[in-house]
Parts: structure tokens; sequence; C-alpha cells
């Protein structure tokens, strides 16, 4: 299996009333082929400008790429011409939005916005074109789905609404799928259906995915490597088991400790203190030393590079580094 | 269980819409018969998915809006009954949390506006004491006097939610209902807020009627839960109970359909088919007899009842 993505010191930012807001700060993580890679943190903390920027559809002005490298099949996506994004956006690598509704078009037909996708890529007729999307929805379970293409959004369920998202979305077969809050407006129960159905899609058409969520217990679901972002910064990355086992980070312990959960019982939940830093002007150091209860010397003078803890486990905090370890 | 503080029996709401180019009325029966009670100083979690009616329940119980049918005895006496002028005295015993801090609170009132309008409403307050207690109120859900002043803009969500707190506990009420309070929030700062309202309940021996929707909250804050589905209470049993040894399907089926923290544990498979059917149309005996695996003959065309089957435990279901 080779790296299918891997993305290196990404730097996105923004530019607004004078300010730079440093979205995303030096992003780096791969994805190899038939992952699943899951990217948690809080609101704000740069899990979808990440996804934006692999799809270099971060709105400019006031967003800009400034820096870092995206290679997606070995090919650096930041130095594609605007032509060759287009093609591989939707082919190569494609992405479901948290809200259904808002992205399918409320005026158009379902077959219609989906045999839209094929033509453009698969240089097919429209005939032809709507019997795939016909399909297509047959294989996301889609019932009467000869009906559903020509119904308009609004009768569809949320549920449906993003059984079709998927459909279209793997309908040109792309090699990468980005999943950003797929099931967040769903209810609990359909949101179980569309998890199961993105783990076959997954393993029918072999698609990596990259899941985008706040909720952990999802990525322990469906994901084989997990990044913990923080202020625009990754802060841990491990496989699944090792960071749902022993979280590394101050931040990831804190996250995992406020989570009131389902399979066990706490008296009170962790609480993180303070508030997440204001991203036009950021701690100096590691970003989450404020709020930080170990933090010690070098803490609020040196971002901390990844720590290696064990061989797929990586935590950027001093606390795992040599400083820590000569003391 | 002692004596309750409210109880809901066989309570109704059903909503008049228009449909067709004629106009003919047809109804939403977004609450179609609950019964439940809350006992004195308990968290009663009220869990099910969108549009089951858990929402209406809240704002029933605070008679917002008027039931069609049933009761609601507040310490005894039926508010369903009562017409508004009557209900607002006792208004100060029960008061409610919303979900939505952004536009629950008045962005041209101050900190202090909004959280002292309730006890000049009431009266529960002279003058000059009003301040002091404002701040008090402040202070005691974790916000600084010199926060009085500001406007909801300058705070952030859970900032904002504190403020709905204080506000709902400036007419020192028994009773509150927090509807999906933490719902907007990040976990984190609804790890926070949820501490609060459980250390709250602890200092002034507040009495939850708790809705949410997601079943990780409902088992860390509830004493009790109740189930609902298609506008009718499925289950209603102890905590323990619930998460231990769920018995009604619809509840197995809502709490495996909740991914597990633990990656190495796989799915159980019993994840429900479809969708919820509409309330303005519900299926014919019982409403959760279309996406049950266990439905049999009877229950196409017989309604069960909801009935007591062990000491904590109720549960509507043929089975």
């Amino acid at each position: 299996m080779g790296t299918l993505l891997s993305i290196k010191n990404l730097k996105t930012h923004f530019y607004s009333a004078g300010k730079t807001v440093r979205a995303l700060d030096g992003v780096t993580f791969e994805i190899e082929e038939g992952g699943a890679y899951g990217l948690v943190g809080e609101t704000g903390c740069g899990k979808s400008v990440t996804a934006l920027s692999i799809l270099r559809l971060i709105p400019s002005p006031p967003g800009r790429i400034v820096d870092g490298e995206i290679r997606f099949k070995g090919r650096d996506i930041l130095r594609l011409s605007e032509d060759e994004m287009r093609s591989t956006r939707g082919k190569e690598i494609s992405m479901i939005f948290q809200e259904p509704m808002t992205s399918l078009n409320p005026v158009f037909r379902i077959g219609d916005q989906m045999a839209e996708v094929i033509m453009l890529h698969q240089r097919l007729e429209r005939s032809r074109a709507t019997e795939n999307a016909v399909r297509m929805l047959e294989r996301v379970h889609i019932p009467d789905a000869t009906r559903v293409v020509r119904q308009f959004p609004h009768q569809l369920s949320g549920g449906m609404r993003q059984r079709v998202m998927i459909a279209m979305e793997l309908s040109c077969h792309p090699s990468l799928l980005i999943a950003d809050e797929p099931t967040t407006a769903l209810d609990v129960t359909i949101q179980a259906q569309i998890l199961q159905l993105i783990k076959e899609m997954k393993k029918e058409l072999h698609t990596s995915i990259l899941l985008i969520t706040h909720d952990l217990g999802i990525v322990a679901e469906m994901c084989d490597r997990v990044a913990v972002m923080y202020a625009g910064s990754i802060v841990e990355e491990a496989s699944v088991e090792e960071i749902f086992e022993h979280p590394q980070h101050p931040y990831s312990q804190g996250l995992w400790g406020a989570i009131p959960h389902i399979d066990e019982e706490k008296k009170t939940l962790a609480v993180i203190p303070g508030m997440v830093p204001d991203l036009s002007n950021p701690p100096a150091g590691c970003k989450f030393h404020p709020r930080c209860r170990f933090r010690f010397d070098p803490c609020d003078k040196l971002p901390p590079p990844l720590f290696q803890v064990s061989p797929s486990h990586f935590v950027s905090c001093y606390l795992y580094g040599e400083a820590r370890a000569h003391e | 269980m002692n004596e309750p503080m409210l109880e809901i029996k066989n309570l109704k709401k059903y909503f008049p819409v228009l449909r067709g180019w004629r106009q003919e009325k047809s109804f939403v029966r977004a609450v179609d018969g609950v019964s439940l009670s809350i006992a004195r100083g308990e968290t009663l979690g009220l869990v099910g998915e969108s549009g089951c009616g858990k929402t209406t329940v809240g704002r029933l119980v605070l008679k917002l809006i008027e039931p069609t049918g049933g009761e609601i005895l507040f310490e005894g006496k039926n508010l369903a009954s009562l017409d508004r002028k009557e209900i607002h005295p006792l208004r100060q015993a029960f008061q409610i949390i919303f979900q939505d801090p952004f536009a629950s609170l008045n962005p041209r009132m101050t900190v202090s506006e909004i959280v002292a309008r309730p006890m000049e409403i009431h009266g529960l307050v002279e003058h000059a004491q009003r301040n002091d207690r404002t701040i008090r109120l402040l202070e005691s859900v974790g916000l600084r006097p010199e926060h009085l002043t500001r406007y909801p803009h300058e705070f952030s969500g859970g900032q904002r939610q504190r403020i709905g707190i204080a506000r709902a506990l400036a007419t020192q009420p028994k009773l509150i209902v927090a509807d999906e309070p933490t719902s907007a929030l990040d976990v984190s700062v609804q790890a926070q807020i949820l501490n609060l309202l459980k250390q709250l309940q602890n200092d002034l021996g507040l009495t939850y009627l708790f809705i949410s929707h997601n079943i990780g909250v409902i088992r860390h804050i509830s004493d009790r839960v109740a189930v609902m589905y298609l506008g009718k209470v499925v289950e209603m049993a102890e905590k323990k109970m619930i998460f231990g040894s769920p018995s009604h399907p619809y509840t197995k089926a809502l709490l495996a359909a909740v991914p597990s923290l633990d990656p190495r544990k796989k799915r159980e498979d019993v994840i429900l088919e479809g969708d919820v059917p509409s309330p303005m149309n519900p299926p014919s005996g019982c409403r959760f007899h279309t996406r049950c695996r266990y439905a049999l003959p009877k229950c196409y065309d017989e309604e069960p009842f909801f009935h007591q089957v062990e000491e904590g435990r109720w549960i509507a279901c043929h089975l």
C-alpha cells in the first residue's frame, strides 16, 4: 500500500480587517491508499479548512494557502492549473458536506444533478449518465431509485439526501472521499445507516476516506488513523487503538475526558480551563500552553515538534520530548 | 420514589395544518398521550430523535403552549386547566433553559437587564437589592460582576448559556426544563455546562426535565430516562435499567446506534431500517411496528398500553 495523499507543512491564512488569521499553521499528515483517516477537534480548529485546502476551494480573498505541499498520487495539487484541478475535483477527490440540503441544488431533479457530474467527468450521453445515476442510487440502497431520480431534494428526508450525496460523489469512483461531518445533521439511527453505507462503499470501491468530525465515537468506529487538531495544528497523531487507549497530549486527554459517554459513567466530566485562543494573535510556543496544567519551561517559547512515542504514535508536546527526559 | 413534583397524564398536543389546494385541515400529532412523572430533586432525561415531540412536551409542561388534552399536575395543581392570569404567579416556580444561546438572549439588553428581568416581572426584589442579587446569580454560574454591563454578542456560546442559566435561576425555581442546553456547544464547553447544572442541582435542590437527543449526555445527567418515539413515550425507567438492560426494541436500537468510544468494539447488527414515519399520519397500532424487527401481527392494529412491567420500569410494547 502506497501513500495516496501527503500534506506537508500546510499553512492556510485568512486576511481580514488588517489581521492575519492563521487557520492552518503547518499541518502535516499522510493518508494511505485504502485508509480511513480521522481529523478531530473542536469548532474553529482548522478541520474544514484542511479539507477545503486539499480541494483548493479556500475562498480567496480572504483566504490563501501561503506555504506547504499537498501531494496527491505524487502530484503537487498546489501546482496544478485551474483546469487540471477542475478535473480532479469530483473525479479523483470528492467531498460530502455536513448539510445535505444546502449541498444539493433545490431547483434541479436528483437525476439531473447526478447526471451532470457523470457527463462531465466520464463524457457520457445524458441517457447513459442517468442510467448510471439510477444504478448508483440503488447501490446506496435507495428504494425505488427510478422514481427518486425524478424527485427534487426537498421531497427526500435528511438521511435520503445524504445517501444521494454519497451516490453522487462516488459515481466517478474517486480515490479519495472527504467527508466533512457527514452525519452531524442526522439522527443517531440514521447516522448509523449512513456510517454503515460509507464503510460498505469504501470496501467495494476501494476509496480512501478523510473523515472530519467532532464526534470521537464516529472516529472510533470508522477510522484507522486519527489526528487531533487544536488551533490550526495537529497536536497528536496515532493509530485509532493507541489514541483511544492512551491519549497523550494534554489537550487530547482533556477532550477524551470531557465526553459524557454511553459506555461508562463518570461522576464529573473533565474540564479544560480557559478558551480557544484567537488565531489572529495566537500564544507563542505551544498554542495550548495557556490552558495546560502540565506546562513547564520550554512551552511558551518554541512550538513543540512532533515527538514519536511509539512506532505509530506522535505527540506535539514537550512532555514527551528529550528536554523532559533529561530532567 | 417520593412525592412527584410534576406529573403529566395522557398529555396531547395536535398542531393543525392546512393541506392541499382545498386547505383541508389535518393535524400533526406532536405529542399523543404522554404520561410521566418527575420526583422532587431528580433529573428526568427525555430522549428521542428529531420530531419525536420531546421539545413540545417541554413547552407544554411550562404552559408555553396550550395542550390539546391531558393533565399537567405541578405540585398537585392542574396547570392544563388554568388560564394565563391564574398561571402567572406560578410561573416563577418553573423556568426553561433553551438550546440556542444565540437566539434566546435579547441582543439589545445588557446581561444585568436579562438576568434581573424575571425578578422584576414577579416583583421578587426591591430595587436596591436587585444589583446584589444579580451579581450573586452571575457568580453562581461562573461569570464575574464586570460582565453585568455587557451585551450578549460579547460572549462565547458557553458563556451565553451561563447567562441563560442565571436568568432561569433568578426566580428561584423548583423545576427547570432544559431543552438541549448543550447541543450547540463544543464537547469541552458542554462538559463545563453539564458540570455546572449538576452542581446547581446539588446546591439548590433543583428538579430537571432534561431534553436531549445526545444519549451520552442523557446518561451522564439523568436519574431516570424516558424514551420518546413519534409523540409517545415507549419506555421509561431508572437510568441503570435503560442503559443496562433496555427493553423496548426502539430503545435497544437507539442505544445500539450510538458509536462506541472503543475502536475494538464492533457494532452489533441492529441498525434500524428506514426513516421515522410522519407524525401527520402515524402508523396504526404500535407506531414503531414499521421499523421493528420483532413486530407481531397484533402490533399492526392494536396500540400497546404504557404499563409498568417491573419496579421502576414502564414500557409500551406487546412483547
